[in-house]
């Protein structure tokens, strides 16, 4: 080592958004192990937590940090009526709720009941209260906790293990996740949305194709998004693979942070905003891998498989199993073909719908509800379909009811819901029927994910609230009431 | 965890890609408060017919239901295994129904630490390996592989021979059947010493309670 004194100043290699929020919550790297990383805030509910909690007690350890989890009830919740969610009729549901509010009461958890004005589907409230904020590292036995991305926080799901070691330790062990860098450059073209890039991107890079990898959204079409199209995005990021979906936060972000319950006020809030302003990758920061999409070519995008890396625009038709990228998918186009009932070449506007399902923590947002509403306006659900807005939140329910939109629904035949995960994953009652067709907002299109036997086409809000009105998948961009759409 | 080391065992092949958590488990069962009884609901659509709503019988031509297979420890997919959702009980289904280890080109990031959490090996063969295990144990479901932990390998009486990649860390907590949090616990005052600082930064803190 030279002994001369060096004079330039230290030059700090460029980092990326992901890397800073990494370094900061280094506890520990023990020699040949994960590094110890700490966690910010675990989300909790019912589904994922009674076992870690029962660990708890088995081994005698206490919950280290209860300021730092927020609980809710989401998945098990009927969205019928307020009655039916405060005593469940399925009976196993209902036990997994009680032990909820019974582990939250014992290691003194925040917890958000069904009747509680904050209720809502995890990944909606964290954002909604300002629990989510940039920087932190969010971690919730959900693997769509990835849509706290969009803040420029790392989050990530986690399994139940898991859940116990940061309820233990307010820690995970984690071996440190490569980067990748999607550029998303241009203006979104009339009628695509923040769910129609997404869709495209992991059409393009497949279900696999971000494994192991930290992606960050960035590029002009980004940077315009709303918090709400910013979340769609990261939501998703876990179908392509992804660990955590990633945005760097600016004035859009800390726009809607503002004024929320659990941000800093005053001179603590301007000095919040310092911190957070600096959570961007630097200029000439390296990524492992990186993938530039031109947003103006991108159209409305549509599932036709059962996954949801089966996806085309609606403007194309079904593919065919020469199509499939590989032998091993080849075989899986095969079976999506059959299970979905669809021929290869049908037209995708030509197919017909069931059901339509608005809502899950992907679309159930005010701005989705928006966008919905405004196709639906004046107009009736085809006699053919049945179709249910399930609002994200308590929060959403009852700001779309300020603004009318819940009118706008139900004088359209659309069910008007008690907010939850509802027909997303179909663990409530809101389930499809064996064969039965559903357009649907939400995140994955697998086998009988929404009910056994049940096929999901993926796609946006308003590409949603079209199909409902016209009985089939519907091109938005062509939709005869033009003019209605903003 | 029980530690493991060497599994010599007939295989299920099920060659598919993309084998996803609500295929491997249902949300139904996803209900329960328990940590143990998923073993009977591993791959239940796939598995079992529906004759009325609580009433099921076994689809004869599925692998886990053709005799020949039954007591198989390994299971070999495609790639992709594991993709979805986070739940945990999908890798407790897996391990209750009696695998010990699953064979495939990939896996999905949540459920390659859950496996590693309940004590299942996941082995990472390349395309070609895996197509040939599946051809083998197809076509001779008798055809019984053995995996070594320690020295990283796959191989048959036959001459088959693969290796797979693991993280050091991993296999010596499965080797030894550590527990995660133990290990974490011996850091406490690493953990200590940065909680304390890093209450400081409420920027980051869930809750603000400043009110200045």
């Amino acid at each position: 080592m030279s002994t001369e004194t060096n004079n330039t100043p230290q030059v700090v290699a460029p980092r990326t958004l992901f890397e800073k929020v990494w370094q900061q919550h280094v506890v520990a790297e023990p020699a040949g192990e994960p590094t110890i990383l700490y966690i910010d805030l675990q989300l909790v509910h019912e589904v994922t937590s009674p076992q870690a909690f029962d660990g708890l007690r088995l081994a005698g350890r206490k919950l280290r940090r209860p300021d730092r989890h927020i609980a809710t009830v989401d998945h098990n919740v009927p969205t019928t009526s307020v009655q039916d969610r405060l005593v469940i009729a399925d009976q196993i549901s209902n036990a997994q709720v009680n032990a909820l509010r019974k582990n939250c009461a014992e290691f003194g958890i925040e917890f958000f009941d069904v009747q509680a004005a904050e209720q809502g589907i995890v990944h909606m409230i964290g954002p909604e209260l300002g629990a989510t904020k940039p920087g932190m590292t969010i971690v919730c036995g959900d693997s769509h906790t990835s849509t706290h991305g969009a803040f420029g926080a790392l989050a990530f799901g986690i399994g139940t293990s898991e859940v116990e070691h940061v309820m233990a330790t307010q820690t995970l062990p984690q071996s440190k996740p490569k980067t990748f860098r999607i550029n998303v450059e241009g203006e979104l073209p009339y009628g695509v949305t923040a769910k129609d890039i997404i869709l495209d991107i992991i059409g393009r890079i497949g279900t696999d194709g971000a494994t192991g990898y930290v992606v960050e959204y960035a590029g002009s079409a980004i940077r315009a998004l709303s918090m709400e199209g910013r979340m769609t995005i990261c939501n998703m990021s876990i179908e392509a693979g992804a660990r955590a979906g990633m945005i760097a936060p600016d004035e859009t972000t800390f726009n809607y942070l503002k004024g929320r319950r659990f941000v800093p006020k005053g001179e603590a809030w301007d000095l919040a905003v310092q911190n957070w302003a600096s959570l961007v990758s630097d200029e000439g920061a390296t990524f492992d891998r990186e993938l530039h999409i031109d947003a103006t070519k991108l159209a409305p995008s549509v599932t036709w498989g059962t996954s949801p890396g089966m996806v085309t625009t609606i403007d194309s038709t079904v593919p065919s199993i020469d199509d499939a990228p590989s032998e091993a998918d080849k075989k899986s186009f095969s079976r999506a073909l059959e299970y979905m009932d669809l021929k290869p070449g049908t037209k995708i506007e030509d197919i017909n719908v069931d059901a339509v399902f608005l809502g899950s923590c992907t679309n159930a947002r005010i701005e989705d509800l928006r966008a919905a509403a405004k196709i639906v306006d004046g107009y009736h659900v085809a006699t053919t379909v049945r179709a249910m807005v399930v609002p994200g939140s308590q929060s959403v329910k009852h700001q779309a009811e300020e603004e009318g939109l819940d009118l706008v629904f139900k004088s359209a035949g659309f069910e008007w819901r008690e907010p939850g995960c509802s027909m997303c994953l179909g663990m409530n009652p809101d389930i499809l029927q064996p064969g039965e067709r559903c357009a649907s907002t939400s995140n994955r299109n697998f086998e009988g994910r929404q009910g056994r036997g049940g096929r999901t086409h993926l796609l946006s809000p308003a590409m949603a609230a079209a199909a409902a009105i016209t009985g089939h998948l519907t091109d938005v961009r062509n939709w005869k009431f033009h003019s209605k759409v903003s | 965890m029980t530690p493991i080391n060497i599994i010599t065992s007939i295989a299920a092949p099920l060659p598919f890609p993309n084998i996803d958590t609500d295929q491997i488990i249902p949300k139904q069962f996803l209900k329960r408060i328990e940590r143990t009884g998923y073993g009977d609901f591993l791959f239940f659509d796939w598995r079992y017919d529906l004759e009325t709503p609580d009433h099921v019988s076994e689809r004869k031509d599925f692998v886990l239901n053709k005799p020949e297979y039954k007591g198989a420890e390994i299971l070999i997919a495609e790639k992709n295994f594991g993709c979805g959702s986070s739940r945990e009980h999908a890798a407790w289904a897996i391990n209750q129904y009696g695998f010990r280890a699953v064979i495939a080109p990939s896996f999905a990031d949540i459920f390659f630490s859950n496996a590693g959490k309940n004590g299942i090996i996941l082995c990472r063969l390349t395309d070609d390996e895996v197509a040939t295990l599946l051809k083998l144990c197809t076509e001779n479901p008798q055809h019984k592989l053995t995996i070594n932990l320690e020295a990283q390998t796959v191989t048959d009486e036959q001459g088959f021979s693969a290796h797979f990649d693991m993280d050091p860390f991993r296999k010596h907590c499965l080797l030894n059947g550590l527990d995660d949090i133990g290990l974490t616990l011996l850091h406490e005052d690493e953990l200590d010493s940065y909680e304390t600082k890093h209450n400081e930064e409420f920027w980051v803190a869930p809750k603000a309670l400043t009110t200045t």
